[in-house]
């Protein structure tokens, strides 16, 4: 069987993720998406009756035991200090990163 | 007998009688500890040692001086006549997948090595407000990508206490572990496609999948956001009922979590099956998986011990008044690795991308010129292999060429595995089950490194539990018997949404009809 991604949208697939990888990595992290897909493929077989609903929970919702919504107040998070303090890079209450190159939007 | 060997129930009852006290509980667990467990996992672990083989090393980080401060709240409370909380004393771990607060929060990645919880998750606060101590914080696969824990970034990764060159399963491989070897009496797992249950099987103990929304997410780092399940592991079914009366129901922190009220799992639990209908499949005593080389898929049973098993369950219970149902029709059982390959990937893929490098966890040592650059680097030396692969799959199957291929068609074969189960337990339908019994996994625990790193192999380790996530239904993992290998041989019960209460009603029932078999008997290696 012939590998469904190739170098070249793995490539492209690498860099959409924001990763980097070294050869040993790449070939065997392609080896295994190839894999993968071939297993994949099963759900091919299937007669799938358009009918279908997509189901994106198992479990259904119903009103009975959906949660209601809380109302849409701001509220102080007492964490403020702890959450902003785990920033790897910090100047003052800033949190510090590297230039951000100017982009022309197409 | 000493009395980290002793079930929460006794526990609870021994400390709130005050005879022996919090302390002396957790002292017990903490020289357990110390005698089985050898060195926590640590990044760069370097070699393993000689040593290293002779330990469980279920902890990632042991929080004893915590531990001791709330065993101590504990029995000040019972000194003053206060009211301690229905675990008052009892020492449970967490899987380090949850968020505790001031403590490390790794889910064994590089990437959170560094991170400590600002806060703590719902389940581990109700679990404390109870008056349950938490030992520590236990390993697991990398964000829980695995079934057998292995590719924890903390090395040495846990080992199975029945046998030390098995695996634990995973991916709350630590959890299961640690209970086991008498660390804790409970711990806190999650379940996106059997990781509460499967390694409860290989290690010997109770392990629950809740209902998806019995028990809310908030603090729980994310995997699959539509599968992710915490539940509780214990020795017995009624500690795992204990701790799930703790941790269930509605969260205002959890969109997701259900609205549902949490019965009580005690008041029925020894109520019996008489009258249960309880059903057999032939496609759980079944496995299909593709070739590694041709790609074609096999079929073959699962080993007899394991439907051996089984079938003594439906003896045992069918003694009791249930009546057995066979040939139950589950066709969709064999589309849930499949179906699994895709929508985890794509959730996964969504919830990694906010690891960035910026805002907390990881980030790169090496100079960078700009911002992506800092993401790419950050990424790519903080995940492991495994966040990378879901990463890249998930990407991939729901790119806008080809997610009609793959990401909407696995949704609506999720339905189709949906239909199965509601076909099954429908009250009008022509089964009507109260519950499936089945194996929980094709096999007992394998050893180390014999599956890790094929990515496919190691995932229809799942098989049999991940129909549950797609689903939503709960699933009960607990023992059922010692294989000819001197393994465990885990039962799964399966049930309709929210029949929890019955699962573990059933699981009971099974209990005390096989607690004078020979097999009952048995205890984990490590424990000599």
């Amino acid at each position: 069987m012939t590998d469904e991604i190739s170098p070249e949208t793995f490539a492209y697939l690498v860099g959409l993720a924001a990763l980097e990888l070294d050869e040993t990595q790449a070939e065997y992290l392609r080896s295994e998406l190839n894999h993968q897909l071939k297993a994949i493929h099963e759900l091919e077989a299937i007669p799938l009756d358009e009918n279908v609903p997509i189901s994106l929970h198992g479990v259904p919702y119903p009103p009975e035991i959906s949660p209601a919504l809380r109302p849409d107040e701001w509220q102080p998070d007492p964490h403020t200090a702890a959450i902003l303090g785990q920033a790897p890079r910090q100047a003052g209450r800033y949190i510090e990163v590297p230039d951000i190159p100017h982009t022309t939007l197409e | 007998m000493e009395l980290c060997d002793l079930s929460a129930l006794e526990l609870a009852q021994i400390v709130r009688q005050r005879r022996a006290s919090a302390v002396e509980v957790l002292d017990s667990c903490l020289r357990r500890i110390a005698a089985v467990d050898g060195r926590p996992g640590v990044l760069d672990a370097g070699r393993l040692t000689d040593e290293d083989q002779r330990g469980v090393h279920a902890f990632i980080t042991l929080t004893a001086e915590r531990a001791h401060a709330q065993t101590a709240e504990v029995d000040r409370k019972l000194a003053a006549g206060e009211e301690p909380g229905r675990l008052a004393g009892v020492p449970f771990t967490t899987k380090d997948i949850f968020c505790v607060k001031d403590t490390p929060s790794t889910a064994a990645s590089r990437m959170l090595a560094n991170f400590v919880a600002p806060y703590t998750a719902t389940p581990v606060a109700r679990m404390e407000a109870s008056g349950a101590v938490m030992v520590g914080k236990v390993n697991l696969d990398e964000y829980t990508y695995g079934s057998s824990t292995e590719s924890s970034a903390f090395q040495p990764s846990t080992r199975n206490p029945w046998n030390l060159g098995r695996v634990p399963g995973g991916s709350s491989g630590g959890s299961a572990a640690s209970v086991a070897a008498g660390e804790a009496a409970l711990s806190l797992g999650t379940d996106t496609a059997g990781s509460i249950r499967q390694p409860a099987a290989f290690c010997g103990v109770v392990g629950v999948k809740p209902t998806y929304g019995r028990v809310s997410r908030y603090g729980l780092i994310a995997f699959g956001s539509s599968l992710d399940c915490p539940g509780p592991l214990g020795r017995t079914v009624t500690d795992a009922a204990l701790m799930l009366q703790v941790i269930a129901g509605p969260d205002p922190h959890d969109s997701t979590a259900a609205a549902a009220p949490t019965p009580d799992y005690l008041a029925n639990l020894e109520a019996g099956v008489k009258g249960m209908r309880i059903g057999l499949s032939p496609e759980y005593f079944q496995i299909t998986f593709p070739d590694a080389r041709t790609g074609e898929y096999k079929q073959q049973p699962v080993p007899p011990e394991m439907e051996q098993a089984v079938r003594h369950a439906a003896w045992a219970l069918a003694g009791l008044g249930a009546e057995i149902v066979e040939d139950v029709p589950m066709p969709n059982t064999r589309y849930g690795i499949p179906v699994y390959f895709v929508i985890s990937r794509v959730e996964a893929a969504s919830n990694l991308h906010r690891y960035d490098g910026v805002k907390y966890g990881y980030r790169t040592a090496q100079p960078v010129r700009e911002l992506k650059e800092l993401y790419r680097k950050s990424r790519s030396e903080g995940f492991g292999l495994q966040p990378k692969l879901r990463i890249l799959m998930g990407m991939y199957v729901s790119a806008a060429q080809y997610s009609a291929q793959y990401y909407k068609r696995a949704l609506g074969v999720r339905s189709l595995i949906r239909q199965d189960f509601e076909q099954a337990f429908d009250p009008q339908g022509k089964y009507r089950l109260d519950a499936l019994l089945t194996p929980t996994t094709p096999t007992t625990a394998f050893p180390m490194a014999a599956v890790y790193g094929d990515s496919v192999l190691m995932q229809y380790a799942d098989q049999l539990t991940v129909p549950a996530n797609h689903a939503g239904v709960p699933g009960l993992s607990l023992p059922g018997g010692i294989a000819p290998d001197g393994l465990p041989v885990g039962l799964q019960l399966l049930g309709p949404d929210f029949s929890e209460g019955r699962l573990l009603q059933i699981g009971r029932a099974y209990e005390l009809a096989t607690e004078a078999e020979a097999w009952r008997k048995v205890r984990p290696g490590v424990l000599g």
